[in-house]
């Protein structure tokens, strides 16, 4: 374990290798759109929020395909976010092949990622955040969580690299979800040392089943009275190990949030606003039923929105991931109601916004221990490679070849995280970008028997996570994927009967209920797995094959 | 106060106002299905969905104890009290959690307990009430495998 102390020595003595080397530009974006048509819009109001969210320690711009299959259920049924591709660009009537277009869909997305290039990297983040404040200096930066975990860089660091970069961008107030699998302790030392609130009402203390954590944190800007309640990621023990923060419980906690709301309007609150990292559909259910919420800033499932979604007299703001975007919202807030508002989706070009100069610096200073390893090439791809979506993706696709062919198994299993950026044609896989994919702090790559059985209960587990029709119910994140096995599944039959025709894929026979099954998978949330961690399994596999050539994945039926 | 433990799914309990409670169902009604159990109880009135309610986790953090609390709107006093809850884990291979009883002295009709849930299924919560009438809430509580976090 690196202490904080040590990794900022490291860093100092590392400051000699600075300096930016973001000189390439693509023409494409650049004619498309410039930086003052990307930013600014006409300012609404006394209020400014800027959100961000779910940037899973991407320091550096990357590629984020949106997902194509994002399938909503019960009243979330084709309203969004569970809208891709055409479908999309017609809700919002947003212009195939438009700079919006390539960030917000996965319509041609490897076409349009040659044109458009990466998105985000937290020194172009700076400097929108810059150029927001200098026309409303009393904005608030708020940030929904998910920010210390996802790359290389974080787990070697656990998080300080992130905590570092994003202090320079200086929050008022963050909460969290991933940021626990550093462990319960570990994050209740280091939040004594941010420069701003760790937010959670819904964190509690198991045993005495007590609030943990900072609930709220009233800001008075502008002479406007602005709480901001924090709501963590509700079923953290359950989607990720409990273990590791043993004494803590979650929840949405509704009541919770209903009591906090009240107790903010009671000491003058004139604007309530709830940092979430419930996902959305958990908010908008929330925001029909705890009442006095102006906005809720959501998180934990990526969305990325150019709309508020109202409901009631609440706003609901999706602002995306891995820093592809920042939202900043205009409100005007007179006599403890919000009368009007303005609102940007702003997506992050890399290649047209400007780096801020010293956080670019401070980024590569928190790289340089690690940049030769970063770097190492690994395998290539002749295709996109990603996650996002609710089923197989090409990633995961790839991964589970590599758990079948490095851990002789018969079937893989690999989570369905939501995180994970993609990678186009053509490039070099290098370790960064496997860890942008793997990097955790449980990732064993398990290999065990289970029975054809069992692994119907867990497809029939984790699928009731996403498609319950009632999304308190939905715990986690998308279908676990599975290699060396096929299955249809019925999104909206009853919990226990939506998966059926479970085949195996080698000899194309249905799988046996009573037979065992060698089956390697990784993450899991049990303590003590054993294996080796996923980013070595996979690395062997590249280094196998060679050139990575990604597939449709034709063995999953999707009814719906 | 009697404390009656003879606790086979509720693991520990800490309750406002509560005057006794025994855990599972008494010894003769071991055997008793969900349903029975319920008509043993409401005794052929038709309970009431008002009034009374159930928090418990929307999904279990841990299957083996789950905490629940129990609620009825009532100023406990005269007819308008709370004499006994009856908390059932609907699916589990014996319903019975705990039986609650209050009085006059409870000011108020909470408990709170923790319970062991073999599976996803319903907690129903029933209410007598002095004046005879019962109240009746169900709450969904998924226990689920887990993994797969967003």
């Amino acid at each position: 374990m690196i202490s904080r102390r040590e990794f900022l020595q490291a860093s100092v003595a590392a400051t000699a290798l600075t300096g930016f080397g973001g000189g390439w530009s693509r023409a494409a974006a650049q004619q498309a759109i410039s930086e003052d048509a990307l930013i600014d819009m006409a300012g609404v109001g006394n209020v400014t929020l800027m959100h961000i969210t779910d940037i899973h320690a991407q320091l550096k711009p990357v590629y984020f395909r949106e997902p194509s299959v994002n399938i909503g259920v019960g009243e979330a049924a084709g309203k969004p976010p569970h809208v891709t591709g055409e479908d999309f660009l017609k809700m919002f009537n947003l212009e195939a092949g438009s700079p919006h277009a390539y960030a917000l869909t996965s319509q041609d997305f490897a076409a349009l990622a040659n044109d458009y290039g990466r998105m985000g990297g937290i020194d172009r983040l700076a400097s929108v955040l810059k150029r927001i404040r200098a026309d409303r200096p009393y904005a608030l930066l708020l940030d929904g969580g998910d920010t210390w975990q996802g790359s290389y860089t974080a787990n070697q660091t656990r998080g300080q690299d992130m905590i570092r970069v994003m202090n320079a961008l200086e929050p008022d107030a963050m909460t969290s979800h991933w940021e626990f699998t550093y462990g319960g302790d570990y994050i209740r030392d280091v939040i004594e040392d941010l420069p701003f609130p760790f937010l959670g009402a819904n964190i509690y203390d198991k045993e005495w089943d007590e609030p943990a954590f900072e609930p709220m944190k009233m800001f008075e800007k502008n002479g406007v009275q602005i709480a901001v309640i924090g709501q963590a990621f509700p079923y953290m023990p359950i989607a990720n190990p409990g273990w590791m923060f043993p004494d803590l419980s979650f929840g949405i906690r509704e009541k919770r949030v209903q009591e906090i709301v009240d107790e903010a309007r009671e000491q003058g609150a004139d604007l309530i606003v709830l940092l979430s990292h419930n996902g959305f559909d958990v908010d908008r259910k929330l925001a029909g039923r705890v009442k006095g919420i102006d906005v809720i800033l959501t998180g934990h499932t990526h969305d990325a929105l150019p709309e508020p979604v109202q409901v009631g007299e609440t706003l609901l703001i999706a602002s995306g991931s891995n820093g592809k975007f920042v939202s900043r919202l205009d409100l005007d807030v007179q006599g403890g109601k919000v009368k009007a508002y303005g609102y940007r989706l702003i997506p992050v070009f890399s290649d047209v916004i400007t780096p801020d100069a010293d956080v670019a610096a401070l980024i590569d200073e928190v790289r340089a221990p690690y940049a030769d390893e970063l770097s190492r090439v690994v395998g290539k791809t002749d295709g996109t490679l990603y996650r996002r979506g609710n089923f197989n993706g090409t990633w995961d696709d790839m991964i589970c070849d590599a758990l079948i062919s490095q851990r002789d198994a018969e079937i893989a299993l690999s989570p369905g995280f939501r995180w994970g950026p993609s990678l186009i044609g053509g490039e070099n896989i290098t370790v960064e970008d496997l860890h942008n994919a793997t990097a955790m702090t449980y990732p064993a790559a398990y290999r065990s028997q289970m029975t054809g059985e069992f692994l119907k209960v867990i497809l029939e587990d984790v699928c009731d996570n996403l498609f319950n029709p009632d999304p308190y119910y939905q715990q986690g994140g998308d279908m676990v994927r599975v290699g060396g096995m096929g299955y249809r599944i019925d999104v909206n039959a009853a919990a226990g009967e939506r998966i059926s025709e479970m085949t195996l894929l080698a000899s194309g026979k249905p799988i046996d209920p009573s037979r065992e099954y060698t089956v390697a998978g990784w993450a899991s949330v049990n303590e003590n797995t054993e294996g080796p961690p996923i980013w070595d399994v996979v690395e062997a596999h590249l280094k196998d094959v060679g050139t990575v050539s990604p597939d449709v994945n034709s063995a999953i039926k999707v009814v719906r | 106060m009697t404390i009656e433990i003879t606790r086979r799914n509720a693991l520990m309990f800490g309750a406002a106002g509560v005057a006794s409670v025994s855990f599972g169902l008494s010894a003769f009604a071991k055997e008793m299905t969900t349903e029975e159990a319920v008509a043993s109880f409401v005794g052929g009135i038709e309970p009431s969905e008002m009034r009374i309610e159930i928090d418990a986790p929307e999904i279990a953090e841990n299957g083996n104890s789950v905490p629940i609390e129990v609620s009825v709107e009532s100023a406990m006093e005269g007819d308008d009290m709370v004499e006994e809850i009856l908390v059932l884990a609907s699916g589990n291979p014996n319903p019975g959690v705990a039986t609650f009883r209050f009085s006059a002295l409870s000011g108020e009709a909470r408990a709170s307990t923790r319970i062991r849930l073999a599976k996803t299924q319903d907690v129903v919560a029933l209410a007598r009430m002095k004046d005879g009438s019962i109240h009746r809430a169900t709450r969904a509580i998924k226990v689920t495998i887990g993994g797969c976090g967003g």
